[in-house]
């Protein structure tokens, strides 16, 4: 079975082609132990036993069921494997082909670090270069003498006793198998014996009244089970025997299991030796010795610097990301992107075990002591060591020996990447960078490297000119924005960040905060770390070069002194290149640091050693807590959830170490037993919910492997246990108290399912919604927590490394402000569903089951911190998003999940005028699912400008939007919902007079803006707009918060799509401009304003409001269209809550779909969509998107247009109200550059808002 | 007898202006680490936090002291610090414990300045305070001192 995956594997064309040990011996380690599963456990031990079972259990039919159950369990998970390789063998053969399908995210794609092959001739193309490269490489690899080729022929033989090894030492966490006492024995040992234990009153006595815990089967329902005081003395033995039978049962599963494992240790350390030793042809005859093995890191003692050692190193490209790359290219293949994405993930991983298996030794050259927090792990500034101090600055002359150092990178980068990437070239030799090598002819290069000190390109022109916003009325662009492109050398600009992850306000740092003050824009960074990648280069060795002063990482900013020196780009400081850094795994050559893999990419991800735990990596662990109380039920999610788990069960990212566990609560508190070897799960109530404790410690976190059987018929039982319940109280603080001793000693992720306003024990809330003030014009009260219970618990979880996820479905005012808390500081993310209802609201429902699709199969980082580095004078003021700032510029995830992004706002302390460039770093050091640490670093780099114009050239409009919108949520919650609101039209009110006053020299009235940032105003009111942040049109205090929450944690396209959705005319779309992907042709229609003009009463209009599709139908729109695409004969047949396209073969639908599924495939959670006709219900939730427009309560863009010119005009004598105003870091007050422009007589008022106390 | 305990008012103030410089120091000395990374924003909350309501509670209390001595000067200098400490304590966030700082929002640059530049403020105001009282204490002292001699000298003069 394993040498069946091997061979897929091998006989794959693409990037895995290369027959490295690891590649064969990984994915088997890894599908492995499915096969063998059943094996593991005899039968007669696991499955079987009816006799007993009957007797013990009160419901028979769950006994007959079980057998049969089992053998369909494990002809299940064969097929699962096969699945899986089958998968994995599509996904390769795909490979080619999205190589040649250039995604969106770097113009010469993946190939770049294997272009730098030095033996290779310029192929004329990509596609056909890609391949030549790999072949070559995979010769190289293939004939690279007997280690490899030794590997190759000895991995497969060594298959089942490899595999079966790794199996026995995955399948075990160590904690389950500590003792054999460890097999419960249940009316003895597994009643709590908790610090309250005078309360547990004996079986035999009434359950129902007494506090404490009983042991319930899960098939009786519990008010059934209680009814029956004379009953239950007489089930009392039953019990008893039955328990009995299930430990001796157990025992001798579970005692071949212990034989099996009495050399357990993290997983980590098993793993790294046994792969180093069979990597290294030593062949590890069995497991035995494992046992007395060293932890890792002793088998590293040969010389570094020998050639041999260095085959250690490898160089992993995931590739596979091919997979979704697939479904981002390909806009035919409709993938769901959830289900690529774990695609991605599993081959990510393989790929990582892979690059990962060869971690042999974790002897870093770091100096690091034992760290004793994360802190100090991912490597805060030694105290100890030399502060990035003036003199290293002084050092190295400030500004022209950068230059010179640049030149030379430059030379070593130029030229040698040049006949590669021969295409790509042509595009950047563009006239307007020819104006660079002007004033250095012969060192075009040098010029190159220094940025955007030259003149201004034509680029730069187009975004400087002067727009008058109240004459110019077409200000969209036809396509939707993209993000601009920062004024750098090509080879800089070729290697720079994707704007995706890593996106600056200012695409042109200003030099000095002075001018930063002058130009009136906030200087931050959106990001989004951990965002699902189409290409990422894996990099595996022994050290992971940083600087050794600031710790930055090596990055392909750096300046190579010389061959064995760098100079850091944050702190300046020069650094040795170590010995194992000169060789270069990809090109396989000796002496050429900067072609590594880590100077050629900007996003990179290195498998981190030893030295970056401070415990062994945690499993993947996964607690559900679930609300049943009656209006839960009523909602009936819980239906929906159990089957969309089931589902993605084994799509759950993890390995064999994975557990779960499920905890449900209504006024009490209820644990699951899920212990391997029990025939039924089994239910534990804790109603002591003032003190709640856990009644058993290792039987309710279980594997999910060993107990997936047990998993699955609690998930099938489950919605049916509590459909009598008639428990209305909701003790949502004592489960999650439960939930957090629970998971405290692994970490992990909760997921939390809500329905209601938590009613009783800690952490219980009132009601603080008045309804008649939901569409108050004066702003909203109660924006923030009314206890601090959530967010202490959140606190508490952080430390533990437990995220909670909230998914709130509440049709009433739950307090999301509240609640919210312990998700927006344990790292969490929010889902909210107003109004669910699984028959009444199908819409909701609908939405429920993509996101949880989605949200359970996505991948997931667990004890994570990130850090963000920046050029020395830049410092980080303020960070946006869900976590918890452990210190100034580092931030503690317990998870990280994909979908999540952060800003930050950055001001500026020093002067950065002896630099060029400015970088920012951003490492965020996760532990995948797979247990596996990893940092995945990014890096942007930025020139540096003294020009008031070139800050206004390079501004990023949407990223100023985004920034802007955080900023003034903050204000609203920490001041209030006007102010906020005043705030960001003071923002807009602000630029426009700064950029009239001190730019454009034209006396020109009307509102003017340079053209890069025309749509600001149009944005800014369109933020006005939003549920945030609107006043006097009706809002719900719970949907207002859930819109705050969103618009701190959402990634930047999504959010502008949220802010400004994209309006596109679909019943007449050309193919003029359309895209190619593969076989189908994505029309591109243009983008219309949001403005109900725009709308025709012919035509068919398709809003894309980012996490929901509107297809707007008018009234006499076009007949062919709607029989064409719709499936209706007419207007007046189509239902009313359509909400799917149907699959017509007409070239019509094709065509739209084709549109629609390439909108769908760049977004995480797949937007439904709602076909909307010209009618008064359905118009109004359109219509409130038409953010051009006047509303009810809010004017349209030119009376805010207007209103702008009128603010300017009143000029700056007025008294102004500091809460009024969007502080920007580092700046006092607006009205301070405001020179005696006009008005020469006026008096400037400098008044500095430090003094007016910020209002915690 | 009205000056004893004016004076012991004084004296009463300057030992406990000295434990609250203490306290200012202390306090400066906290968010310095905080800013410089070398603490966990929790711990460092869960420290500062107990000290907030004493350093209230003992400022107030001379206050009282002083009001009862009648000292209307010395009164009138320390009331825009007592005003500013109920502001403060009123104007803090939801909290479940006594304190001031919130371990997610103090790292914001703003409150960590903030907070900094409350520290100096108060720690310059109490040892402007802590000389003045001095002052006070000596003076008080003086006067009684030399009422004391002039008595003295009286009843010896009489005698």
């Amino acid at each position: 079975m394993s040498a069946s995956g091997f061979t897929n594997l091998d006989s794959s064309a693409g990037f895995n082609q290369n027959p490295t040990p690891n590649g064969g011996a990984a994915p088997p380690c890894q599908n492995g132990p499915l096969p063998t599963h059943p094996s593991m456990y005899p039968p007669a031990g696991y499955y079987g036993v009816p006799p007993p079972q009957q007797s013990y259990l009160s419901i028979p039919s769950h006994a007959t069921s079980a057998p049969s159950k089992a053998s369909i369990a494990s002809s299940a998970h064969s097929q699962n494997y096969y699945q899986n390789n089958h998968q994995q063998q599509q996904q390769q053969t795909q490979l080619p082909q999205h190589q040649v399908a250039l995604s969106p995210y770097s113009a010469p794609p993946p190939s770049q670090p294997y272009a730098t092959l030095p033996s290779l001739a310029p192929p004329p193309s990509n596609a056909q270069f890609n391949q030549q490269a790999f072949q070559q490489q995979q010769a190289l690899y293939t004939t690279s003498g007997p280690y490899y080729g030794q590997q190759s022929y000895r991995a497969s033989p060594a298959q089942p006793r490899h595999h079966h090894h790794h199996h026995q030492q995955q399948q075990h966490h160590p904690s389950l198998v500590s003792s054999p006492a460890g097999i419960p024995v249940y009316p003895n040992v597994s009643y709590p014996s908790g610090p309250a234990s005078s309360h547990y009153v004996p079986h035999t006595s009434s359950n129902t009244s007494t506090p404490g815990v009983m042991s319930t089967q899960m098939g009786a329902p519990l008010h059934q089970f209680s009814a029956l005081p004379p009953a239950s003395t007489a089930v009392q033995p039953g019990y008893g025997t039955g328990h009995q039978t299930a430990a001796t049962v157990n025992g001798k599963g579970s005692t071949a299991a212990v034989q099996n494992n009495i050399h357990q240790h993290y997983d980590q350390n098993n793993q790294a030796p046994h792969n180093y030793n069979s990597y290294s042809g030593v062949t590890q005859s069995s497991g035995g010795a494992d046992g007395d093995r060293p932890p890792s890191g002793t088998p590293s003692t040969s010389v570094h610097s020998s050639p041999s050692r260095h085959q250690g190193l490898q160089y992993g490209y995931v590739a596979n990301s091919g997979a979704s790359s697939a479904s981002a290219t390909t806009s035919g293949a409709a993938a769901a992107p959830s289900s690529s994405s774990t695609d991605d993930d599993e081959e990510e991983e393989d790929e990582d075990e892979e690059a990962g298996g060869d971690t042999s030794s974790s002897s870093t050259g770091s100096a690091s002591p034992v760290p004793n927090n994360y802190d100090s792990l991912e490597g805060g500034s030694y105290p100890d060591s030399m502060p990035p101090s003036n003199n290293m600055t002084n050092q190295a002359p400030p500004f022209g020996s950068f230059g010179y150092h640049g030149m030379q990178t430059a030379y070593q980068h130029g030229p040698a990447s040049r006949p590669d990437a021969s295409p790509s070239h042509s595009v950047y030799s563009q006239p307007g960078y020819q104006q660079y090598s002007q004033p250095f002819p012969n060192l075009s290069q040098l010029s190159a490297a220094l940025g955007g000190l030259s003149g201004v390109p034509e680029l730069e022109m187009e975004a400087l000119r002067p727009v008058n916003l109240l004459q110019e009325r077409n200000l969209l662009p036809s396509r939707p924005l993209e993000a601009p492109e920062p004024n750098l050398s090509p080879d800089l600009k070729k290697v720079n960040c994707s704007p995706q992850t890593f996106r600056c306000t200012l695409t042109s740092i200003p030099q000095t905060q002075a001018l930063l003050n002058k130009a009136r824009l906030p200087l931050g960074l959106l990001l989004h770390p951990f965002r699902d990648l189409q290409q990422l280069p894996v990099i595996t060795s022994n050290t992971i070069v940083r600087c050794r002063s600031c710790r930055t990482y090596i990055n392909p900013f750096v300046t190579f002194l010389d061959q064995r020196r760098w100079k850091c780009n944050l702190c300046y400081r020069v650094n040795d290149v170590p010995d194992e850094f000169m060789y270069n795994p990809v090109t396989r050559s000796y002496g050429e640091p900067h072609k590594r893999p880590e100077v050629q990419n900007s996003t990179v991800e290195f498998i981190a050693s030893s030295d970056y735990m401070l415990r062994p990596p945690q499993p993947a662990v996964y607690l559900f807590v679930l609300d049943v109380s009656h209006n839960a039920l009523e909602a009936g999610y819980l239906k929906y959830f159990c089957e969309s788990l089931l589902e993605n069960l084994d799509k759950l990212p993890g390995d064999a170490r994975t557990k779960v566990g499920f905890l449900t609560f209504d006024n009490t508190v209820h644990f699951y037993n899920l212990q391997e070897g029990l025939s039924q799960p089994q239910m534990l109530v804790v109603s002591d919910i003032d003190d709640v404790f856990i009644p058993s410690h290792d039987s309710l976190m279980v594997n999910l492997k060993e107990s997936k059987e047990l998993v699955k018929e609690l998930l099938t039982s489950l919605p049916a246990m509590f459909s009598q319940s008639r428990e209305t109280h909701s003790a949502l603080g004592p489960a999650l108290q439960a939930a957090f001793k629970l998971m405290s000693p692994t970490g992990g992720r909760v997921t939390l399912f809500q329905t209601q306003l938590p009613t009783l024990g800690a952490g219980k809330l009132q009601s603080r919604e008045d309804p008649n003030q939901r569409s108050s014009t004066k702003g909203a009260q109660h924006l923030g927590p009314a206890t601090d219970f959530y967010k202490k618990l959140a606190l508490d979880c952080s430390g533990q490394q437990i995220g909670v996820d909230l998914f709130l479905l509440s049709s009433q005012y739950a307090d999301l402000s509240s609640l919210a808390c312990v998700s927006k500081y344990s790292a969490g993310s929010v889902f909210y569903y107003p109004s669910f209802h699984c028959i009444h609201n199908p819409a909701q429902l609908e939405k429920f089951q993509r996101d949880l699709d989605r949200y359970l199969t996505r991948k997931v980082g667990f004890e994570a911190v990130m850090r963000i580095r920046c050029t020395k004078g830049l410092s980080i003021h303020t960070f946006h998003g869900n976590f918890f700032v452990r210190s100034t510029d580092l931030l503690s995830l317990a998870n990280v999940n994909p979908d999540s992004a952060f800003a930050v706002q950055m001001s500026i302390e020093d002067s950065l005028a002896d630099s060029s460039l400015a970088c920012f770093q951003a490492a965020l050091l996760y532990t995948s699912s797979k247990g596996k640490r990893r940092i995945r670093v990014h890096t942007l780099c930025l020139p540096v400008v003294s020009q008031l114009s070139d800050v206004y050239a390079g501004a990023d409009v949407q990223a100023i939007t985004c920034l802007l919108a955080n900023m003034a949520i903050d204000r609203s919650i920490s001041s209030s919902l006007s102010d906020a609101r005043d705030a960001l039209v003071n923002a807009v009110v602000d630029f426009v007079s700064a950029y009239k006053s001190s730019v454009s020299n034209l006396q020109q009235s009307g509102v003017v803006v340079p053209a890069a940032m025309r749509l600001f105003p149009l944005y800014i009111l369109a933020l006005l707009k939003q549920k945030a942040l609107r006043t006097g049109t009706s809002t719900r205090l719970d949907e207002r918060i859930f819109a705050m929450c969103e618009f701190k944690t959402q990634p930047l396209p999504q959010l502008m799509r949220m802010l400004h959705p994209d309006l596109y005319r679909v019943d007449n779309m050309s193919d003029q401009g359309a895209l190619h992907l593969n076989d189908t042709v994505v029309p591109q229609p243009h983008l219309l304003h949001l403005s109900a003009e725009r709308l025709s009463r012919d035509g068919a209009f398709l809003m894309d409001c980012g996490n929901v599709f509107y297809l707007w139908i008018s009234k006499c729109c076009n007949e062919t269209f709607i029989c064409d695409v719709l499936g209706c004969s007419s207007y007046a047949s189509i239902p009313p809550n359509m909400s799917h396209i149907p699959e017509l073969q007409t070239p019509l639908s094709e065509r739209v779909r084709a549109f629609l599924d390439w909108l769908q495939d760049n977004r995480a959670f797949s937007s439904p969509i709602h076909i909307v006709k010209d009618d008064a219900s359905a118009k109004a939730t359109l219509f409130q998107h038409l953010v051009e427009d006047r509303s009810e309560s809010a004017s349209s863009y030119h009376e805010f247009l207007q209103h702008i010119q009128q603010q300017m005009s009143k000029g700056w004598h007025q008294e102004r109200d500091w809460r009024k105003y969007l502080r920007f870091p580092g700046s006092s007050f607006p009205c301070e550059q405001q020179q005696t422009d006009h008005m020469g007589a006026r008096s400037v008022c400098v008044f500095t808002a430090d003094f007016y106390i910020y209002r915690a | 007898m009205a000056f004893t305990f004016a004076a012991f008012c004084y004296m009463l103030a300057l030992l406990l202006t000295a434990a609250l410089i203490f306290f200012a120091i202390w306090h400066i000395i906290a968010f310095d680490e905080l800013k410089t990374d070398y603490k966990n924003p929790i711990d460092q909350c869960n420290t500062l936090n107990p000290l907030v309501l004493p350093e209230y509670l003992i400022h107030f209390f001379f206050c009282v002291m002083f009001l009862c001595a009648a000292e209307w000067l010395t009164l009138v200098l320390n009331l825009p610090l007592l005003a500013y400490h109920v502001w403060r304590y009123t104007s803090r966030p939801v909290m479940s414990c006594p304190g001031l700082y919130d371990p997610t929002t103090i790292m914001n640059a703003d409150i960590l300045a903030y907070c900094q530049k409350e520290g100096w403020c108060k720690l310059a105001f109490y040892l402007l305070s802590f000389f003045y009282y001095l002052y006070g204490y000596t003076a008080f002292s003086a006067i009684c001192l030399t009422l004391k001699i002039m008595q003295y000298l009286e009843n010896i003069h009489t005698f």
